[in-house]
């Protein structure tokens, strides 16, 4: 059986699995790291974004045997050691706007925010309602005017 | 603030009564449950006698049910200082574990942040008391949980005052402290086990006046919240259980579609990852080490299917029947005095973000499940009758749900996790798959809604309603509910079941002179279930637009002619604020419009005003694989839900159901053919997503207006759809009359039916930022 590493939330981890197997899978069924939500595996839905180098992607579109070893992926669970804090200011943001209602669209929710955030300031701009129109995580349950808030605290304080 | 401190025997309040338990530390059980029925008939300013829902709802009607079984409720005080609770409803987003926290931190005078709230299992004694459905939990919850709460705080002080040898009324409590003004102090952790009784006795106690709230009506955030943004907070499939492998199902190209015969199970058996593969109702299970090789097995199945229940219908038969099927009207149609009007509601998913899952571990003499179930007394029933076993081997778990929307009112997939397990001899972690959940899940079936209004003079002489649907499936045990209280509905006649929820939960709030509103029903089989807010989102909507029409035939603009017809003055309180709010009337651009909707029910009432953007520029964004059309540019919203317990929940209860009223109004439908549905992902089944939400919304929350909360969960979707589809109307001139308004052009690409689950894509890396 293949073997694959790469770090994970700041570890090195490698496991073994057949090549095709979807990154979310060996994620939540091997590593047991639950963050990253199954919600369609079709990366249309985005509940199971995470961070590969720091940049969004859905782990349910991404065969694990295209992740390289120097390649470091983040999920829900480590993304308050990226900012070396108990609480990301993206997760305080959603705790202080209450956003969440069932909750499982909101690690994903969380994780595309925190992108988008950094793609504008690398663009050198603010983000704008556009940018938030453009956000494609589905909330079922509707939470999508606190979101829009919380990007915005969240952003002011990145 | 000063600290709380209240005499036992206040002659002037209601005495509530509970029962202190055996147990090793304080515990108190409720076994009388109060409040929440016949709080107010609607005052009915006749000319129209008022409709059943007025007299007597169906959260009522639930109450009514629950009355016998409250008492079996306990809250517990530990030696930590924590209290607990086992809340024997379902949370599956709509706060009530938050709700029941700040219940009980009230009465018990203990921070909120010490109360662990945790869901309990299925208590076959509890009955229909055991049922998270028709907004009812919070009503029927409020007196019992409060009253367990306010017997412990009583025996804590009983406790400190006896140790202390100071008068009962000398004890003050706070934060979980109590005091004397001697200076003495006790936290209730070390009293926990002195206040234990060591024999079941009965206390009475006093409940606080809403006057005296600290806890409740003050917005409170979710105490799960921080869970959800770290992750941690635990789904059906975030859950170990020892051996409980990836398992999904190959399913048939229609509905309910069964297997003829499986070509090559040994070779699929034989792939990597798979364990094993069994034939089961619908389909074929297959188990393996990870969902992925689960779904590269499920495709690779040769299966062929007999015909599922509903193989030759698509929308058009479904529709013809409906048609058919029509109720007569009473008054013949009267041309120039008359409004004739004629809705078609497509089928609609209910369908929440999490994928249908449960956890099944079926041994030879017992069972044990994990599900999000609303019922969970109804699934441990079924399924111990399935497997064959005693009921009380059957142990039913019940997990928090990521969303319901009314899916969790059935057990289908914990019925079909227990039927894998007992055919492998394994335990198993089913998931359907995304496409499952929309082509084999129930749904809101369609509907047509026929109204005819006379009027005459100023005068709306009548108002008949026609609501023709596909039969939707009650039987998840409401029913038994109904046998046993039927008596004493004030309802004459021999309703069925989904009549008799029809009548208890539709009213027309308006003075329109003679009303009848009437459901009947198409014998389909498809797998239908109740969705959010019922009935009411389409028969408002329907209701709503003939009053804007009617509005407009005697030349009134749609407030002046509401406020002017409205029976109920809790609905134009809430209507004079939203127009107030929201500014109506004023100047807007061509192609833009305001719309207005009222609702009431669950003894709570709504009114929703929004602005539509209809404009060419609007309704032709380019957005890939998404779907655009008009957009809702602002929403105001206002709420009287009786007694706000939690404004801040009530608020995003109020957000959910206005982004569900959207979504039935302009984008979200099933489109059905050759008896299934064509969706089968939220590229498809397109629920509002963050470029069809307004990004203006205000909510007001009116302050009290009655002594007992409404329900809340659901009551904005029939208001948040009816202000949509009217604004629609008054943007575009034309009053759209089939929803949702984009139903007629297919915006995608169906998967294919077969394999029922499609393959996930490798791309990803492609499309990161
Ligand atoms: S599960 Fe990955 S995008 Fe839906
Ligand atoms: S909070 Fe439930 S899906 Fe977003």
């Amino acid at each position: 059986m293949p073997q694959h590493t790469f770090t994970l939330n700041g570890t090195q981890v490698t496991v073994e699995v057949a090549d095709d197997v979807r990154l979310l899978w060996v994620l939540r069924d091997i590593l047991g790291v639950m963050g990253p939500k199954y919600g369609c595996g079709l990366n249309v839905c985005k509940s199971c974004t995470s961070h590969i180098n720091g940049k969004a992607f859905n782990p349910c579109a991404v065969p694990v045997s295209q992740i390289k070893e120097s390649d470091e992926i983040t999920t829900i669970e480590g993304l308050p050691a990226t900012v070396g804090r108990e609480l990301h200011p993206m997760q305080e943001a959603w705790l202080e706007e209450d956003v969440s209602q069932c909750g499982y669209c909101q690690p994903g929710q969380i994780m595309a925010a925190v992108a988008l955030v950094r793609k504008v300031r690398e663009e050198g701009r603010a983000i704008t309602d556009d940018d938030l129109d453009g956000l494609r995580n589905i909330c079922r349950c509707g939470t999508y005017q606190r979101i829009r808030t919380a990007i915005k605290k969240g952003e002011s304080r990145m | 603030m000063a600290e709380q401190s209240r005499s036992p025997e206040n002659p002037t309040r209601r005495r509530f009564l509970g029962y202190l338990i055996a147990a090793p530390t304080l515990a108190v059980g409720v076994t009388w449950a109060a409040g929440g029925l016949g709080e107010d008939a609607a005052e009915a300013a006749i000319p129209s006698p008022p409709q059943p829902e007025d007299l007597f709802d169906l959260g009522d009607l639930q109450n009514l049910a629950a009355l016998p079984t409250s008492g079996l409720i306990a809250v517990q005080v530990n030696e930590d200082g924590t209290a607990s609770f086992a809340l024997h409803r379902c949370e599956v987003g709509q706060g009530i574990t938050t709700t029941v926290a700040m219940l009980i931190a009230e009465e018990l005078d203990l921070p909120v942040e010490k109360i662990n709230v945790t869901l309990s299992d299925a208590r076959p004694e509890l009955l229909m008391n055991q049922l998270t459905g028709g907004s009812n939990s919070v009503r029927s919850i409020y007196t019992p949980v409060r009253t367990a709460s306010a017997i412990a705080r009583q025996q804590l002080v009983r406790t400190a005052a006896a140790r202390w040898g100071v008068p009962e009324n000398e004890v003050a409590t706070r934060d979980g402290v109590l005091s004397h003004k001697s200076g003495r102090t006790a936290t209730y952790g070390s009293l926990a086990t002195a206040a234990a009784s060591d024999r079941t006795i009965q206390v009475t106690v006093d409940l606080k006046a809403a006057a005296d709230f600290r806890v409740l009506g003050k917005p409170h955030n979710r105490i799960d919240a921080r869970d959800i943004v770290t992750g941690r907070k635990q789904f059906g499939m975030d859950l170990r259980v020892p051996d409980a492998k990836p398992c999904m199902v190959r399913r048939p190209p229609t509905i309910n579609g069964t297997v003829r015969t499986v070509h090559n199970m040994a070779e699929v058996k034989a792939m990597p990852g798979i364990t094993d593969v069994a034939v089961v109702t619908y389909g074929v299970a297959v188990r393996g080490e990870t969902f992925g090789q689960c779904i590269d097995a499920l495709r690779a199945l040769e299966v062929d299917w007999r015909p599922g229940t509903v193989a030759g219908e698509s929308d058009a038969t479904v529709l013809a029947k409906l048609k058919k099927a029509q109720l007569p009207m009473a008054v013949p149609p009267l041309g120039s005095i008359s409004v004739d009007a004629e809705f078609t509601f497509a089928f609609a998913s209910n369908a929440p973000l999490e994928p249908d899952n449960a956890i099944a571990d079926v041994r030879s003499d017992r069972a044990e499940i994990w599900s999000t179930l609303k019922v969970p007394i109804d699934a441990q029933q079924d399924i111990a009758r399935q497997l064959g076993l005693p009921q009380d081997k059957v142990v039913v778990h019940v997990v928090p749900g990521g969303g319901s929307f009314g899916r969790h009112l059935f057990h289908d997939v914990a019925a079909e996790a227990a039927e894998i397990s007992q055919k492998m001899g394994k335990p198993v972690k089913l998931s359907w798959s995304r496409t499952d959940d929309f082509r084999q899940g129930r749904t809101h079936p369609m509907s047509v809604s026929k109204v005819r209004a006379t009027y005459l003079l100023g005068n709306v002489l009548t108002y008949e309603q026609r609501h023709a649907s596909t039969e939707t499936d009650f039987s998840h045990g409401l029913g038994e509910m109904i046998t046993s209280t039927a008596a004493e509905l004030p309802i004459a006649g021999n309703y069925s079941f989904a009549q008799t929820v029809f009548l208890l939960s539709q009213s027309v709030p308006y003075n329109f002179g003679v009303v009848t509103q009437l459901l009947n029903e198409i014998p389909l089989k498809f797998n239908t279930g109740s969705m959010r807010n019922i009935y009411s989102p389409n028969v408002v909507t329907a209701m709503e637009l003939v009053v804007d029409r009617l509005a407009a035939k005697m030349r009134k603009d749609p407030v002046a002619f509401r406020r002017e017809f409205l029976k109920d003055k809790r609905l134009r309180a809430v209507l004079d604020k939203a127009v107030e709010v929201g500014q109506w009337g004023r100047t807007m651009p061509k192609g833009t419009a305001q719309g207005i909707a009222l609702h009431a029910e669950y003894r709570g009432a709504v009114a929703m005003l929004l602005e539509i953007d209809c404009r060419p520029e609007i309704v032709n964004r380019p957005i890939e694989h998404g779907v655009t059309g008009p957009r809702v540019t602002k929403a105001t919203i206002v709420v009287d839900a009786g007694l706000p317990l939690n404004p801040r929940g009530l608020e995003a209860q109020m957000i959910g159901c206005l982004n569900d009223g959207i979504a039935l109004a302009l984008t979200s439908s099933l489109h059905i053919k050759d008896g299934i549905p064509l969706e089968g992902s939220w590229d498809d089944y397109f629920y509002t997503r963050q470029w069809n939400t307004p990004p203006e919304v205000e909510v007001v929350v009116l302050p009290p207006t009655s002594d007992t909360p409404s329900g809340a969960g659901e009551l904005g979707v029939a208001p948040a759809f009816a202000a949509t589809a009217c604004a629609y109307a008054r943007a575009t001139g034309t009053m759209p009359t089939s929803f949702p308004i984009n139903h007629g052009t297919l915006g995608f690409e169906p998967f294919p039916l077969q394999p029922s689950t499609p393959q996930s894509p490798t791309d990803g890396l492609d499309h990161t930022f």
